[in-house]
């Protein structure tokens, strides 16, 4: 049957067609039988291919650009010399350079020099990085470690671990929700859903304010069922840079564990946000030291500068050992037919810079380098809108805020002047990465904002 | 129950009042313990073995004549190149484009029209599995009806993976156990039998696990058949350079394809072929009919990796755009990949003889018929239990065997197991 309908298409394209002309730029179809038969011509010739019928794919629609990093796509093509990118977190220098870490080269050339080979890690990731990564988070001393009642598998980045995470929900806890904070990083709200995991949303920044709805989001934490797992920043959050009080999370915890809730961690900034480790896990840790079992997403990006490298990890804290192998277990099924196993390298360089006294030392004078710069730029542009803005308007949320982000309270079509009028790249909510600014450009940055929030409604 | 803390007493006191009740349960009781993987969970029981007369012919990672990983040495010369470089800022959504361009011309042809037409929909992936991921999710989305058709037998990953994406899975025979070959008429039926318009997974080289391959002339009736019934091709190739030694006649059944006009996926893998299994480097394509398709099916494939893990990893990706991209360390690729495939079709040929020279009475010309790292040997499960029980020899109880796994060091002693075991078969 195959080679009838190829004759057949053979005798309609013969060069003394009177219907097709060679000279022709002819592109028409014809059908036979359910195919659709394609004439086209290339180089002087007639070439004929006979199409499956028409593409499976022709319906789809153009995706929407992502509204994160669909920002710095936006910002490269802008010519305007004065543009500024304060879009997707990643840390700038003060000459708003990229930052490779020094100790991020010297593991390295380490690596390099050694040779490493380059073969599968195990499903569950180098066990050399998932021993470093837990330790970080709880100190090696944590009677959790200690019991061996962590479950750790090495994730792609925040995002795979979060994933993995949600994935681990949607089929052992069918019908659990998670609680997100409004407003949340944009990337939760795809992951739970492409996970398939139903979400709903605990108050969390007061527009008022420009601070915490501590009282809103006790309540909606109180309100959900029981069982609820509640999406919760360890630091820094994103894209406010609100973090709770220690005597808040302390209330936190009381009320998840009321509820009997399980607190699921975001920890992306672990050491960037105050530049101490060990005070970035402290909310972590403390729900932790209470007995509650804890799922943990970690991620290497910003603290390590290894973004591109997609390095981080899920952690389920559980109450006993043998809990823990089974949930490992249970993790290492989801990931394999995501990924099979996880990328090598970005775990290496963490597993030696972490697991090298010297490496480990510098690493942390870096992440309290980088820490200080935001900082710094915090307290400049803080200083630069006081002094230029005689409204009277409190600006001393931009202080109080943590990390690398800063909620400025703008709205969408205030965002979209900075943008528009000033070439200052933001997203629609108002969010400014102070990683990408600069001492120099903080007048600049004054300016934009004030006339944006006077000047647009 | 003691909480046991360096922290302060304000939040020891508060622990020790919950501790208790909580430590009792756990959100987490019915969790079971997963079964091993088939696959993995062989080297995990090779690397646990004391034996020194062991070998691992699970996984299929190559191996030198040493039993010795491989680091090419284009790979090498490519790290030196770009270490330090680069800075590690997050790659776009669908990785890197040197790469994916790289990747196009390996599999589509250097002078492609499709490339020229810029009718080809391709995403950098997490290797192989992540590729093939990708695409199931997004047949699950835009094709949330359609099945996947998956030859028997395949790679034990591949159910996992459109399992959990959701798409069902359907079979077609490919396999003949009798001859250890292809079941050419069964698969044209099941071919044929499919309801128009279904979505077919092809293995386009050195299939994984039997290492049986259509020639040529039944690749042709194959793209003939699966285009009047209008069948949707999704490509698997994992092994392009690996198999025959040459990636331009690995390349021939997807050629074929797209000489004949179909509208192929593709998944590519440079986990084996350039030896960067860790790395996770791959590439997902979907041939489109025009560039603004290829445009829309792309920005949704982003649309799908971004909530699984943003961006892809950027190491692996730069060394596969650094040694492609560069004529003189794309020729030593060239070589170096020639050397590993030469290798493996030298293992073949002298387990064969080894057989026959023990007077094995089973036939064992599959062996050398077959292509690429794996051989289905034949072995029944109980089979290979005493090759690994009794011999400390690991495969998968399929009876899949890993010839990267063989060298001239211990490939008389596998050939004496198989023999042993098989003698009275």
């Amino acid at each position: 049957m195959a080679s009838s309908v190829l004759s057949i298409a053979t005798q309609c394209v013969s060069p003394n067609a009177s219907s097709l002309s060679i000279n022709e730029t002819h592109k028409g179809k014809a059908k036979l039988g359910g195919s659709t038969l394609r004439f086209s011509k290339s180089s002087g010739r007639i070439s004929m291919t006979v199409a499956v019928n028409v593409s499976r794919f022709e319906g789809i629609p153009m995706a929407p650009p992502d509204p994160i990093l669909g920002v710095s796509e936006a910002f490269r093509a802008d010519t305007n010399d004065v543009k500024l990118n304060l879009g997707v977190g990643a840390y700038r220098t003060e000459e708003l350079q990229p930052y490779v870490l020094n100790v991020v080269k010297k593991a390295e050339n380490l690596m390099l020099e050694r040779g490493d080979n380059k073969e599968y890690l195990p499903i569950e990731g180098l066990a050399a990085f998932n021993k470093a990564t837990a330790e970080l988070l709880l100190g090696a001393d944590n009677p959790a470690i200690k019991e061996q009642r962590i479950a750790t598998v090495q994730g792609l980045s925040g995002t795979g671990s979060l994933r993995l995470g949600a994935a681990l929900i949607e089929r052992y806890f069918p019908g659990s929700k998670v609680l997100i904070s409004a407003p949340t990083w944009g990337n939760h709200k795809n992951i739970f859903n492409d996970a398939r995991v139903p979400w709903s949303e605990y108050r969390y920044y007061d527009p008022r304010t420009v601070g915490l709805d501590f009282e809103g989001m006790i309540e909606d934490i109180k309100a959900a069922p029981e069982g609820t797992f509640v999406l919760l920043h360890g630091c820094a959050h994103n894209p406010t840079g609100i973090d709770p009080t220690p005597e808040q999370w302390e209330k936190i915890a009381d009320v998840i564990q009321q509820k009997n809730h399980i607190p699921f961690f975001d920890v992306a900034y672990q050491g960037f946000a105050s530049g101490s480790l060990d005070e970035d896990a402290a909310s972590v840790r403390l729900f932790v030291a209470r007995g509650m079992e804890v799922l943990v997403a970690q991620s290497y990006s910003k603290n390590l500068g290894l973004y591109a490298e997609r390095i981080g990890a899920m952690n389920v804290i559980s109450s006993s050992s043998e809990s823990a192998t089974r949930v490992k277990s249970q993790l290492k099924r989801l990931a394999r037919p995501m990924y099979s196993n996880p990328p090598v390298h970005g775990a290496r360089i963490v597993a030696n810079v972490v697991g090298t006294p010297v490496l480990f030392d510098e690493w942390k004078a870096e992440m309290e380098m980088m820490a200080g710069r935001i900082k710094n730029v915090r307290q400049k542009l803080y200083d630069s809108i006081s002094s230029k803005d005689k409204s009277g308007k409190d600006w001393s949320f931009i202080l109080k805020q943590i990390g690398m982000f800063s909620y400025t309270g703008l709205n969408k079509n205030q965002s979209d002047n900075m943008t528009n009028k000033w070439h200052v790249y933001m997203t629609k909510d108002g969010r400014i990465s102070l990683a990408g600014l600069s001492l120099a450009k903080c007048e600049y940055l004054a300016d934009a904002i004030i006339d944006s929030y006077h000047n647009v409604s | 129950m003691a909480v046991r803390n360096s922290l302060s007493g304000q939040l020891l006191r508060r622990s020790s009042v919950v501790a208790g009740a909580r430590f009792m349960s756990s959100w987490f009781r019915s969790i079971e313990p997963a079964p091993k993987d088939p696959i993995l969970g062989v080297t995990e029981a090779f690397l646990a073995d004391q034996s020194p007369n062991k070998v691992n012919v699970g996984v299929g990672a190559y191996r030198d004549d040493n039993g010795k990983p491989v680091v090419l040495e284009c790979v090498r010369e490519a790290e030196r190149r770009i270490a330090g470089s680069q800075f590690m800022e997050y790659l776009p959504i669908g990785g890197s484009i040197k790469m994916v361009e790289e990747s196009l011309k390996l599999a589509y042809g250097e002078n492609s029209e499709f490339i020229k037409d810029k009718r080809i929909g391709a995403v950098q992936a997490l290797s192989g599995t992540g590729a093939c991921r990708l695409f199931a999710a997004f047949q699950h989305r835009f094709h949330p009806n359609s099945q996947i058709y998956i030859p028997v037998p395949t790679w034990a990953n591949h159910h996992n993976i459109w399992r959990d994406a959701g798409v069902p899975m359907k079979t077609f025979r490919y396999y003949h156990p009798e001859t250890r070959g292809l079941d050419f008429s069964g698969l044209m039926e099941d071919i044929k039998n499919a309801p128009d318009g279904s979505f077919f997974l092809l293995h386009a080289c050195a299939h994984n696990p039997t290492g049986v391959d259509p020639s040529e002339e039944q690749w042709r009736e194959i793209s003939s058949l699966i285009k009047i019934k209008g069948h949707f091709p999704f490509f698997d190739m994992a092994y392009q350079g690996f198999a025959s030694g040459d990636p331009e006649r690995d390349a021939k059944a997807i050629r074929i394809f797209l000489e004949d006009g179909h509208l192929i996926g593709l998944a590519q893998s440079y986990a084996k072929n350039m030896g960067l299994y860790g790395q996770r480097v791959g590439c997902l394509s979907v041939l489109c009919e025009d560039e603004k398709q290829a445009v829309a099916v792309k920005s949704q494939l982003q649309l799908l990796a971004r909530p699984m893990y943003s961006n892809p990893p950027v190491h692996g990706a730069l060394i596969v755009s650094t040694v492609l991209g560069d004529p003189e360390l794309k020729n030593l690729w060239l070589k170096e990949v020639k050397v590993m495939a030469d290798r493996i079709i030298g293992m073949r040929a002298t387990l064969r003889e080894n057989l026959e020279k023990l007077g094995s009475p089973l036939p064992w010309q599959h062996i050398t018929n077959q292509i690429g790292m794996f051989c289905y040997s034949g072995l029944t499960p109980e089979q290979v239990d005493r090759m690994t029980n009794e011999f400390h020899i690991y495969m998968t109880r399929n009876g899949r065997i890993s010839m990267a796994g063989l060298n001239t060091g211990n490939v008389g002693y596998v050939a004496n197991a198989i023999h042993e075991v098989t003698k009275s078969a």
